[in-house]
């Protein structure tokens, strides 16, 4: 087939804008990098642009010695864990049973489900509530309220709705009940699909300042993203003065600043491409139900 | 799967009339029982985190007591949002969250769009492959860290945009200290984060389109760009209706953390939106019952926004969610 001379102008300068997306999206990241491998007086003295100045590796060795970032890391990781777990725990025994399209109640358990989507509760309501739970100032505070994303939920029923029945028919009249035709037939064919929603989840918690933020007083249970967040609220100097969680954060260089951003971001940029296919086909799925 | 299990219960319930409805009813909940104990954990978690906070938006129409009951006890009606009707404040919050929210669905509904089908058109799929990976990366990453970058790169006295700008001006900008600002800094790293994301809904709606229709259209002389018009965009066109229902119903819920994240005193003026001056009265102030009214107030509008978008929809290209 023969290409046009305006075709060919066409693909050349789509080409370039795809590279110019490229460097767009990835500059921030080269940007925040550079500055956590420059000295600080180049940093001040406004002359990072794209690549260290000074080059050190004293920033990380800094970071090494900030105790407290160590610990609201290990917090995240934590967090991280539990949660992921809970959620994928709860959304599945949710999701499998409502992909059973002759189970009775199913339209009306859906409806309540679905409903949350479009109306909630809301900030208050939520706040008061996990308090006068006692969830306050404990890890369940963090993993618990937000813990099942409905539509993730909708996402794996349609998953679910997809698979083929006979390997579970089977495997009910060789006398598996419904536990196990989870655990041992749905649950293995459904691993790519359980990774996107692994990853979506995780990345969440991992993410997660807000709540932490709201439900959390002490230091030690911080999670990274919440105390990067107060870092960015010295910084800014916004921060009510009143609030108890800022103080000696404020102090905090620019350098050490990037240098703790470039490594809480660091597990999610090493994981994701890896997962591409999967989560592509998760938000595919749902798109299909939307 | 339907017709098999139907079959089954037609075998085992030969007579059909009325009488036997109830025992049929009872009759499948007893042989799924196993897949309703699978319901008890989330159903009770439904119950609790999402069906008793949306009844205790009763708490708008009473006063809370610190130590009291959690939503509140006294009955006062509509006093609290009588209150924050007539509260300037409130309006003007209400202003910035339809204008930031119109003005970043406008501008930033297009990008996606026009992202996947310029990516449709790469011939080398290991350059397309890779540009997709890349633009999906500012979606996993945390608005903390977003925010982070945006003031770093927008710092007066550091960061990279004000050197470019001092280069070529003389001058420079304090962007963040600037109500004129931000709402430009709001949308366009919206789309920086959300563009590569959003164009793989697109992508999927493209590759379902028949390529027999593209070899038919070549057969007829069509050029690439009346393709485009005639069979790729209204092959995407009921997504892109889905899509569009969808940013209208969320018109109203701006990107709440990365604005409490940004926003300062002195860009108020134009950052501060409706859920975080709801976040300030209710969390900082404790006006709990004030700050339930107005997210009472916000969510009914959502709603209502959602329906209409949804109804015109359907009136005018028979495409909606429900």
């Amino acid at each position: 087939m023969k290409v046009s001379r305006g075709e060919k102008i066409f693909n050349i300068m789509n080409i370039i804008i795809m590279i110019i997306v490229i460097i767009a999206t990835l500059y921030p990241f080269l940007y925040l990098t550079a500055i956590s491998f420059s000295s600080e007086k180049y940093v001040y003295a406004g002359e990072i642009t794209l690549l260290p100045k000074g080059f050190t590796m004293k920033t990380y060795q800094v970071l090494l010695s900030e105790k407290l970032f160590w610990i609201s890391y290990k917090n995240t990781i934590v967090y991280t864990l539990v949660g992921t777990f809970i959620s994928l725990f709860l959304s599945t025994l949710l999701a499998y049973p409502l992909s059973k399209k002759h189970l009775k109640g199913r339209g009306i358990i859906l409806g309540l489900v679905v409903f949350t989507m479009f109306f909630s509760g809301g900030l208050i309501p939520t706040y008061l509530l996990v308090n006068a739970l006692g969830m306050r100032n404990t890890i369940w505070a963090v993993v618990i309220p937000g813990a099942i994303n409905t539509y993730y939920v909708i996402v794996m029923k349609t998953f679910f709705e997809g698979l083929p029945v006979e390997l579970e028919e089977a495997a009910a009249i060789d006398g598996m009940n419904t536990y196990g035709i989870l655990l041992h037939i749905v649950l293995p064919l459904s691993m790519p699909m359980m990774a996107a929603m692994t990853l979506f989840y995780a990345v969440g918690m991992w993410n997660n300042w807000f709540g932490p933020f709201i439900y959390l007083d002490k230091r030690e249970l911080f999670p990274a993203a919440l105390y990067l967040r107060n870092i960015i609220a010295g910084a800014q100097q916004t921060a009510v003065s009143s609030g108890s969680n800022i103080g000696d954060l404020e102090q905090i260089e620019a350098t050490v600043k990037s240098a703790a951003m470039i490594l809480t971001a660091l597990p999610i940029i090493m994981v994701y491409p890896f997962l591409q296919k999967y989560f592509v086909k998760g938000v595919m799925i749902g798109s299909l139900k939307g | 799967m339907n017709v098999e299990v139907t079959n089954k219960e037609f075998i085992e319930l030969p007579s059909m009339n009325e009488k036997s409805n109830f025992k049929k009813t009872l009759k499948a909940i007893r042989k799924d029982w196993q897949l309703y104990s699978l319901l008890i954990l989330p159903l009770a978690h439904y119950l609790i985190f999402r069906y008793i906070p949306m009844y205790g938006n009763i708490i708008a129409f009473r006063k809370y007591y610190p130590g009291g009951p959690v939503y509140g006890s006294e009955w006062v009606g509509l006093r609290y949002f009588k209150m924050f009707l007539t509260d300037p404040t409130f309006w003007n919050v209400f202003k910035n969250t339809v204008i930031l929210g119109l003005e970043y669905l406008v501008i930033s509904f297009p990008f996606p769009i026009v992202f996947a089908l310029l990516l449709n058109e790469l011939h080398n799929q290991l350059f397309k492959r890779f540009t997709q990976t890349v633009s999906y990366l500012p979606h996993f990453i945390s608005v903390v860290i977003v925010a982070e970058m945006i003031i770093e790169l927008l710092s007066p006295s550091r960061g990279v945009v004000n050197i470019i700008l001092k280069h070529f001006t003389g001058n420079t900008i304090n962007f963040l200290a600037e109500p004129a600002w931000f709402r430009t800094i709001y949308i366009v790293s919206g789309i920086w984060q959300e563009m590569g994301w959003g164009a793989i809904i697109y992508l999927a709606a493209l590759s379902n389109i028949n390529p027999e229709l593209y070899e038919a259209a070549i057969i007829d002389g069509a050029n690439k760009w009346q393709q485009i018009r005639y069979i790729t965009i209204p092959g995407i066109m009921p997504t892109i209706m889905i899509l569009l229902i969808l940013n209208i119903g969320n018109l109203m819920n701006s990107a709440f953390e990365k604005i409490l994240l940004l926003y300062n005193p002195l860009t108020y003026e134009t950052a501060d939106v409706i859920s975080t001056y709801l976040y300030r009265m209710g969390l900082e102030m404790n006006n709990f019952s004030y700050a339930a009214a107005i997210g009472m107030f916000e969510s009914i509008i959502g709603l209502i926004l959602l329906g209409t978008a949804n109804y015109i929809s359907k009136r005018l290209t028979e495409t909606s969610l429900w």
